[in-house]
């Protein structure tokens, strides 16, 4: 039998963040009340389907992802290559030089979304699910696209221009724009629902899961010392950008981000390449590992549900906060903005995150079971055994320098930067929601941004069980919202759709020279 | 005939120098003088969220100040010289958006001044002077 293994990502990632030391008093005392106080929701959110071991939620994201695939007949396919022209600035008008281009728009909202769920998050599917969990993972990214489509077309078409020329959107607007003008009831519910669900998650998957990672990744390479002083640090420069307005520590990060980003795709591959005998192997174990039982735990469907979340988690598609960070672009066409946001889960789940998973599977970091081929199980029965031990983001770390010594010392590098962006990002999301639901003010700001900080605090010093849980759940939880609102309002996107791209054909949208 | 003269300005001493240069050309042959001043901006660049919102509110500032802080003041000076002018703001890479003016506008000539880095920096950076002197499509002139 197979517990859901929510429990067991987080026994592997107890592990990994080393056994707390009894002397860690704060350290233990906020980990206690943190899972005393989040249990329930956790539970809520991933009960699974009566009588199997499948969490609706995961079924929620993917039927969604696969409804809009098919409504808008593989639309990331289709516009795949317009995408690409449009990012390249082909279609930008000269004329609108200075202001956000699609390249810009793209770029900041991946930074939110690249991060430890492509570098722990796949480590904890792979550890967990087995090589065939990649399969499920890349499926999930290329459905996903579509789900992304769908909220950046309308996060654009009804987000708020202010008279000073800012601009706020988001699901929160096409909740409440978006239906009144199809004269839908309930528009505001959802909208304050969802705007409830991304505050919590903007304190969790976008920052308690963040700063702990971050600090699981440093005292891996410095040694062991107490969680809440990585906290307090990271909460101090967090608090210098966000209420100091101290630009300069985030555009740094903002500029170094995506070269941590390339760099680590491109040390990937060179790690492939070396070991290019193996790459038939991993991929005929991803392929058997996604519809076959080769020895993980909960079999095909365990891979399944592992591939699913993870991805779902890491390029948040159809959870509602990418509309946020794409509708400040520079269009007249909403929709051009949605074929922009495709790219965001391939870029991050369909290259980033199978560049992880290859890594792991071909540098043989999982132990498999000589006599019968299949992997074998820890002591525990709750993950694939190791060759070291490890898991989450001390596995990534071990399959990386294995081949080359140095990077994981880039790695914890690129882990803490990740971090950083994210939160920041997840700052941005969370004071959006807050905005929306308390109305726009320094004090009322004020408030969110200090509550942000201290549960990076909180972040670093609990233990990851109840952190991942929690962060998953919040993020979770913000797609039951929005999607309802996407499967009410894609009509309006598939009308937006047809007659941008009749305008293509026909030559009425056309290239800049 | 009358030609158009496109004179890249930033407000500094060389810019005001290849200025003062095409008023003289421009008064003996009879031109028109277009200011142009060009922001600094990529497309490619990286911003942060909050960046991103306030992109369009920052870029109406800035056209603002361009013109009343860089533009204004000069062009009193080309009026007063008796010579058609206009003025142009744009954003984008520098000799690049100077070279498009000019083809968009017809234009004759670029008139630059040279800021007069010398060595290092402008191997690492490259110089605008240099750049202009290599892709404009029409004759370049540069003052030092």
């Amino acid at each position: 039998m197979t517990a859901f293994p929510k429990a067991s990502i987080a026994a592997a990632l107890m592990a990994l963040s080393g056994a707390p030391a009894g002397a860690q008093g704060i350290d233990e005392t906020v980990n206690q009340i943190f899972a005393d106080s989040t249990g329930w929701f956790v539970n809520l959110i991933f009960s699974n389907f009566p009588g199997t071991s499948f969490p609706w939620i995961v079924g929620w994201l993917v039927v969604a992802a696969t409804i809009f695939t098919i409504y808008f007949g593989v639309i990331q396919f289709r516009a795949f290559g317009h995408a690409i022209a449009l990012v390249r600035g082909d279609y930008s008008n000269p004329d609108d030089a200075g202001e956000v281009s699609h390249f810009q728009a793209l770029t900041t909202a991946l930074s939110g979304t690249v991060g430890l769920g492509n570098i722990a998050g796949v480590a904890v599917a792979v550890g967990i699910g087995g090589p065939g969990a990649t399969f499920w993972m890349i499926l999930a990214g290329l459905l996903g696209m579509a789900s992304k489509f769908t909220e950046c077309t309308l996060g654009v078409k009804y987000r708020n221009e202010y008279a000073d020329g800012t601009v706020s959107g988001g699901p929160m607007y096409y909740m409440t724009k978006g239906f009144a003008a199809r004269g839908l009831p309930g528009g505001k519910v959802l909208a304050v629902l969802f705007a409830v669900f991304c505050i919590l998650g903007s304190f969790g998957g976008g920052n308690m899961f963040q700063s702990n990672q971050a600090h699981a990744q440093i005292i891996n390479v410095v040694g062991d010392y107490p969680g809440w002083i990585t906290g307090l640090v990271m909460a101090i420069i967090v608090f210098l950008v966000i209420v100091g307005g101290l630009k300069s520590i985030a555009s740094v990060t903002e500029k170094v981000v995506p070269f941590m980003a390339a760099l680590y795709v491109i040390t990937a591959l060179i790690i492939i390449a070396m070991n290019y005998d193996m790459i038939g192997t991993a991929f005929r174990q991803i392929f058997v590992g996604a519809f076959t039982n080769d020895g993980v735990v909960g079999g095909a469907i365990g891979a399944l549900i592992q591939g699913f979340r993870r991805a779902a988690f890491s390029n948040e598609a159809g959870i509602g906060s990418a509309a946020i960070a794409h509708s400040a672009v520079r269009t007249k066409e909403p929709v051009t903005e949605g074929f922009v946001s495709l790219l965001e889960p391939f870029i991050d789940t369909v290259v980033i995150c199978t560049m992880t998973a290859l890594v792991i599977i071909i540098t043989g970091q999982l132990v498999v079971d000589p006599a019968t081929g299949l992997f074998l199980q820890n002591e525990a029965g709750n993950q694939i055994q190791t060759v070291t031990g490890n898991s989450g983001v001390a596995l990534t770390s071990d399959a990386f320098s294995s081949a080359f010594g140095w990077f994981r010392y880039i790695l914890v590098l690129a882990v803490v930067l990740f971090a950083f962006s994210t939160m920041i990002s997840w700052s941005y999301y969370g004071l959006k929601a807050w905005t929306f639901l308390f109305g726009e003010g320094q004090t009322k700001e004020l408030i969110f941004k200090i509550i942000f900080c201290l549960f990076v605090v909180i972040g670093a010093s609990a233990n990851l069980g109840p952190i991942i849980d929690f962060s998953d759940a919040a993020i979770f939880a913000m797609a039951i919202p929005n999607i309802i609102a996407l499967y009410l309002l894609m009509p309006i996107v598939k009308a937006e759709t047809r007659s941008y791209l009749d305008r293509l054909k026909t030559g009425e949208i056309r290239k800049f020279a | 005939m009358s030609r158009k003269i496109v004179v890249g300005f930033d407000g500094s001493d060389a810019s005001l120098r290849a200025l003062d240069f095409a008023i003289t050309r421009a008064q003996a042959q009879g031109d028109s003088i277009l200011i142009a001043h060009v922001l600094e901006w990529s497309p490619y660049s990286f911003l942060t969220p909050s960046e991103v919102e306030e992109r369009h509110r920052r870029r109406t500032e800035e056209l603002q100040r361009a013109e009343t802080a860089i533009l204004t003041p000069v062009l009193k000076r080309v009026e007063e010289a008796g010579i058609p002018v206009s003025t142009s703001i744009r954003y984008g890479h520098i000799a690049e958006t100077l070279c498009r003016i000019a083809r968009d506008e017809g234009a004759a000539m670029i008139f630059i001044g040279r800021m007069g880095d010398s060595g290092f920096a402008s191997r690492i950076f490259g110089s605008v002077a240099a750049t202009l002197a290599q892709v404009a499509p029409v004759p370049v002139v540069i003052v030092p």
